[in-house]
């Protein structure tokens, strides 16, 4: 189309056009492929040639199967854990961190590293630092008198999540420090002359306009953690026994390996639902808050 | 203010860099040493799996096929997202909120979701081991970043750009080009380095959407890691090689990357 027609035609047939080109990426790659899923999980199939419609079958079966209910638990379980260390750490390192100047940008760079490492490397990664006896965390974990075991449940536990923290804490960190440089000078210079104490100056000037970023953040970690598949795996092949075996880990094997493919899109779809709950509350959330912002 | 303010963010780097430093010299160490003692640094340094990696086809392009599939991504996500950011950011239309949580909800939906779909669907359109198989599917999570990103860095320039554009009788698309990049560049900049970001790290649908023709390096690995059974110092030298690139980005956009972490909001 000319350019000329859009500036005359604006408001209607612009936006659209805009969103065209995005819109049809999405649908390709996001809502014909959800398509397939949602009817994977209400038919059956013999040899994926003929699809016989089952209703609700697979979703009566997956959530009355007590292996789901234990990979659920499990891997929520881990995502508020993951949270609940990962969002007061964070927060508490941006907090502290330099506002500007080389130390600051050296300090953000690195920071960013973890991030940047593919999920399979940070399994390899911590695989190796916890092997045993030459495992550098193996050692240190010896040094404090502790030994680091991983057939026992709650060590794997515990170097999951350590594992996780080193992983990804850093998102929140930045994302907070990018939140806190966005509050201008001004507030701090009024919070000096009524000599605020450092804990109001956060409680009432940083926490509040924190709280978009720290949304962002939690929602980002939840959805992530809900669903990690990589790492933990290669760590801990889903035990000892089954204790860290995740959602993703029961979906992967029942639609892959198994080949139970309308099982396993059910329990996509059961995941779809959970992720569709928390994103709307986030949205609430974000709505209010930029509101009040 | 003193150092001392500062040593939670110091203590922190440390706690991130100690098992990278780990993960580098036991890319340097024989595997007698990896598996004999727990060692501070290679004692008997090797650059053997080094040269493995670089000479043997088979290691070496797992890094090639990655780095085409993610280039490719960014160059789909971000060219996309650009114009769909701008309709955000300056139009007021029907169903607006709506579309932009569509959006946002499938960057919260994970890839395992939509691995079954995308194997079977790569497989009849014959994108099965393509690069651009897998730069295509990597979009359903970064398109959305995308936009989002740049919905952001949008909304933060004048509104008076586009005026005096119209004014200068500026076309659409040379307003595009001319005016609205440029002043969006370090956005752009950015959001390619967070669609790099999340399209380099993802393992599953990459590998299960290739066979040879583009299996990345994390797949390779997994490979190796069954074949070499204990062959830690393989896996070292590769994810050390793993992780080059991320940092190379990082260092790029370093002047820009809080503000990208703020979504454009801070300036």
């Amino acid at each position: 189309m000319s350019a000329k027609t859009a500036a005359v035609t604006t408001n209607r047939l612009e936006p659209a056009l805009l969103l065209t080109p995005a819109i049809l990426v999405m649908l390709a790659c996001g809502v014909v492929p959800f398509g397939f899923v949602a009817f994977y999980a209400v038919h059956d199939t013999f040899a994926g040639n003929d699809f016989l419609f089952v209703g609700l079958q697979w979703f009566k079966q997956v959530l009355t199967s007590s292996d789901f209910h234990w990979a659920m638990l499990r891997s929520l379980g881990f995502s508020l854990l993951a949270l609940a260390i990962q969002i007061p750490l964070g927060l508490y390192i941006a907090l502290r961190m330099p506002r500007s100047g080389m130390l600051a940008s050296v300090l953000v760079v690195s920071m960013a590293i973890p991030l940047l490492t593919p999920t399979l490397v940070v399994g390899y990664l911590w695989k190796v630092l916890a092997l045993p006896n030459t495992g550098l965390l193996t050692a240190v974990f010896a040094l404090a008198g502790l030994s680091l075991d991983m057939n026992s449940k709650i060590w794997t536990w515990i170097m999951l999540l350590l594992m996780d923290t080193w992983h990804w804490t850093s998102l929140v960190v930045l994302l907070a420090y990018a939140g806190l440089k966005a509050i201008p000078d001004d507030y701090y210079r009024a919070a000096r002359i009524d000599a605020a104490s450092a804990w109001s100056v956060f409680r009432y000037i940083q926490l509040p306009k924190l709280k978009l970023v720290l949304a962002i953040a939690a929602i980002l970690r939840f959805m992530d953690s809900l669903v990690i598949y990589a790492e933990t795996y290669v760590v801990t092949r889903g035990g000892p026994g089954v204790s860290t075996t995740f959602l993703s880990h029961e979906l992967v094997q029942t639609a892959t390996i198994q080949f139970d493919l309308g099982e396993g899109s059910a329990m996509a779809v059961i995941y779809f639902f959970i992720v569709l709950a928390v994103a709307l509350l986030f949205f609430r959330q974000v709505t209010n808050a930029e509101r009040q912002a | 203010m003193t150092r001392s303010r500062h040593i939670a963010p110091i203590a922190y780097v440390l706690f991130l860099m100690v098992p990278l430093y780990w993960l580098i010299t036991m890319g340097f160490k024989t595997n007698g040493e990896i598996a004999g003692q727990l060692t501070l640094w290679p004692h008997d340094p090797t650059l053997q799996h080094f040269a493995v990696i670089f000479t043997d086809r088979a290691w070496w392009m797992g890094y090639v096929h990655a780095s085409l599939y993610v280039s490719l991504n960014v160059i789909i996500s971000v060219s996309v997202a650009i114009p769909a950011a701008y309709a955000f950011a300056r139009h007021d239309f029907p169903g607006k909120r709506p579309l932009f949580f569509g959006f946002l909800l499938f960057r919260m939906m994970a890839p395992v979701i939509l691995l079954v779909p995308f194997v079977q669907l790569s497989l009849d359109t014959g994108l099965f081991d393509t690069h651009i198989g897998v730069a295509l599917a990597h979009c359903f999570f970064n398109v959305p970043v995308a936009v989002w990103i740049l919905e952001g860095f949008i909304s933060a320039v004048p509104r008076e750009i586009d005026e005096s554009a119209k004014i200068d009788g500026y076309g659409f698309m040379r307003f595009f080009i001319r005016l609205l990049i440029p002043a969006i560049a370090p956005g752009i900049a950015v959001t390619a380095f967070f669609c790099f970001m999340f399209s380099w790290v993802e393992y599953l649908l990459a590998n299960a959407l290739t066979a040879v023709e583009a299996k990345p390096i994390a797949g390779i690995m997994t490979r190796a890691g069954g074949v070499l059974f204990g062959d830690y110092g393989m896996l070292a030298a590769a994810s050390v090689l793993g992780f080059i690139p991320g940092v190379l980005c990082v260092l790029l956009v370093r002047k820009h990357l809080v503000r990208g972490f703020s979504m454009g909001r801070v300036s």
